[in-house]
């Protein structure tokens, strides 16, 4: 399995700028969620209002997590669940991995859950013996193709219908078809038989109620529902963020969370689960496993800038509207939480200087806060970890692991402010790039600039290898004024 | 950069009724520094700003530049921790305003009197669009300028992928985003594309004339300077 790493962005995304059926598939699949997400916003008159509304839940929430979190565990082992508490990835997976070898479980069904992804729960499995199945459509895909999932809500968003096929037919050893429904029937023939013998079934969560323990996932093929009620357990993993004061607020995000996520006003599923059954007799799994994951969130919590972040529903919208995903892909960005949301928390769970490129790959259009059903600022956001990250790498001696500064760019900057502050000097130096760009201007552009001017400005070199550059008038604005505009 | 935009804009403001001045010692707003993570600088950049603007007691502050003019409203960040200088930005701020939203929320004038023989489309820059909410506005002024036929654009929200270092840092995804909008330029078969911010137009502009387009871009201002 290739796993790219966030710190390599500029290669993986130049690899996916290469890869034409990669494009022709994310251009398609994310233009049709675009469109079908603004059908479903429009449907509802109240839209803005519920962002508002679901936001200021957020907001409550995260001020007093404690308080919430404490009561939703409190309500929880109340109706007979079992809470677990995971500092980190390592100590997620160790409980997981402790509940199934307990248990004597060989084989594990799993829902689709970025919790999951994000502490490389499978590879954990795999290692302690225990084979896991995915059985969402899209993660089932992917993990036949040994891949990681490219999307919050699609995984196998980057493939096509004949990649798929293909892959089918080679891992499954059927006929060769693209026939989308014979596909999906071939995998769900396998996966039926995984759910009967299943001894564990393994979930994510999308809301965890407070006032009644209650936690609820949502999806669209059925899959969950079997996997949290076929085998004799079941092991929620979610995130300390996802817990909300009253169930009475579900309302507001069942509004919004599917018609951002694909467009549809409600999934098709809605599981919402309150401890074990109360009979001995009831269907349903004996047990039921909580474990609350903090992983980097509780260190979010502590700025009101970066606290947004934890306020994310995990729907995607955001992914689908930025030009920069829309042409690369989430494998770029070499972490299971890609697109604009991915660079602002993938930085900060696990650590700037593993992930110091991601917060620059953004032109700051905006289009992502304006989908946001949470109204999380994500440009903001990103301003904020680009000023971390240049501070960080002025600071020698530190805490964390430094971010390689860039000291070029430290220097230009340096002498940019001491121009710009400075009158005199600044038009001294629109009358130097003047003289400069005599050499360099071709018929009214500057074409490709390379040799000594290009390693002396490299800014200069990257703009021109794709672009051409509209030189400077003979006369600037301050000339002309001085001349002939003056009162 | 482009002097043209600067005299367009003279040219326009003097003809709707405004008395202008211009201060020879403002440089810029601070953003690229800011955009990039370099507060300590973008707040030297912002001070020098604010300083010369507070010196002026005109009305009005009119900024060519959606993506400047949305720099100086949101000084918020950089003088986070000094309360000083925030009511100091705060105040020029209030009085700044980009040129199209000028002319029409403030000066009530969609006829500027302008002349463009041809087809023309316009190109939605995104902090001009997101940060202060002009639509409408652009598109009022160039349905008045007469002969020209204005279309709109394919997807004329999108971004054009230049967003300032972004643009040489990631040159292959900044350029795969503009081939987006030239397609939809190419396709809306106009002789020239107009935005209200130079840094689109150098992206747009810079891919158009490498692809060889014949189409043309301007400023929203030089469109409107013309006669």
């Amino acid at each position: 399995m290739t796993q790219l790493s966030s710190e390599t962005f500029d290669a993986n995304a130049r690899a996916a700028l290469n890869d034409a059926q990669l494009r022709g598939a994310l251009r398609n699949a994310t233009s049709l969620f675009g469109k079908r997400r603004l059908e479903a916003a429009r449907s509802l008159e109240n839209w803005e209002e519920l962002r508002t509304q679901a936001r200021a839940i957020k907001d409550e929430t995260l001020l007093h997590l404690d308080r919430y979190l404490e009561e939703f565990t409190a309500n929880a082992e109340k109706a007979g669940v079992q809470i677990h508490w995971a500092r980190d990835a390592a100590e997620a997976n160790g409980i997981i991995c402790r509940l199934a070898r307990e248990r004597g479980a060989r084989l594990a069904v799993k829902a689709k859950s970025m919790a999951t992804e994000e502490i490389h729960l499978n590879a954990a499995l795999e290692a302690n013996g225990i084979e896991a199945i995915e059985t969402d459509l899209g993660e089932y895909i992917i993990q036949l193709a040994h891949e990681t999932p490219s999307h919050i809500i699609a995984p196998a968003i980057h493939k096509t219908r004949g990649q798929i096929a293909e892959l089918f037919t080679e891992k499954l050893g059927i006929e060769k078809t693209d026939d989308i429904a014979q596909l999906t029937i071939t995998a769900r023939q396998v996966l039926r038989d995984k759910f009967a013998a299943a001894d564990l079934g393994i979930s994510g969560v999308n809301f965890a109620v407070a006032e009644t323990g209650t936690i609820l996932i949502l999806e669209n093929e059925g899959n969950i529902r079997f996997t949290t009620s076929l085998p004799k357990t079941h092991v929620a993993l979610m995130g300390i963020e996802k817990v909300i004061p009253r169930f009475a607020d579900l309302e507001v995000f069942l509004k919004l969370l599917p018609r951002s996520g694909t467009g549809q006003h409600l999934t098709a599923y809605q599981s919402l689960i309150t401890g074990t059954k109360r009979n001995a007799d009831d269907e349903g799994p004996d047990e039921l496993h909580i474990i609350l994951l903090d992983n980097g969130r509780s260190r979010m919590l502590t700025h009101p800038t970066t606290r947004q972040a934890l306020a994310c529903i995990r729907c995607g919208a955001c992914l689908n509207a930025c030009p920069v995903y829309q042409q690369i892909g989430g494998h770029a960005y070499g972490s299971v939480y890609p697109g604009p949301i991915g660079a602002v928390i993938t930085p900060q769970l696990f650590g700037l200087s593993k992930a110091a490129q991601l917060p620059f790959a953004s032109s700051l259009c905006g289009a992502c806060r304006e989908v946001c059903p949470v109204k999380i600022d994500i440009p903001e956001l990103l301003l904020h970890l680009r000023a971390e990250i240049k501070e960080t790498s002025k600071v020698r001696d530190q805490r964390s692991e430094p971010v390689r500064p860039n000291r070029a760019e430290q220097v230009a900057f340096r002498l940019w402010a001491a121009v710009m502050a400075r009158p005199r000097l600044y038009e001294l130096s629109g009358k130097v790039f003047r003289f400069l760009q005599r050499s360099a201007a071709r018929d009214g552009a500057i074409r490709r600039v390379n040799g000594l001017l290009g390693r002396l400005a490299p800014p200069l070199a990257a703009w021109t290898g794709t672009r051409d550059l509209r030189p400077i008038e003979p006369e600037t604005f301050r000339e002309y004024w001085r001349r002939a505009a003056h009162d | 950069m482009w002097s043209a935009v600067g005299v367009s804009t003279l040219e326009v403001l003097r003809r709707t009724g405004c008395k202008v001045e211009f201060d020879e010692r403002q440089t810029c707003c601070g953003q690229p520094a800011f955009n990039t993570g370099y507060r300590f600088e973008a707040r030297r950049v912002a001070k020098h700003f604010i300083e010369l603007f507070e010196a002026s007691k005109a009305e009005a502050i009119v900024c060519p530049s959606g993506s400047c003019t949305a720099m100086v409203h949101h000084y918020d960040a950089l003088f986070a921790d000094d309360e000083s200088w925030r009511t100091r930005a705060h105040a020029v701020a209030a009085r700044s305003y980009e040129l199209s939203s000028f002319l029409v929320r403030v000066l009530g004038v969609e006829d500027v009197g302008a002349r463009f023989k041809g087809r023309v489309t316009w190109h939605d820059a995104c902090h001009g669009l997101r940060e202060l909410n002009i639509r409408d506005e652009p598109r009022r002024l160039i349905r008045q300028v007469r002969e020209a036929e204005f279309v709109e654009l394919e997807s004329a929200d999108a971004c054009c992928g230049f967003g300032g270092t972004f643009s040489v840092k990631y040159p292959e995804i900044s350029t795969a985003i503009v081939d987006e909008k030239i397609q939809a330029i190419e396709r809306a078969q106009v002789d020239a594309v107009v935005s209200g911010d130079a840094s689109c137009l150098m992206q747009i502009g810079g891919r158009l004339s490498r692809v060889g387009s014949r189409v043309r871009v301007m400023h929203l201002a030089e469109l409107l300077a013309g006669q």
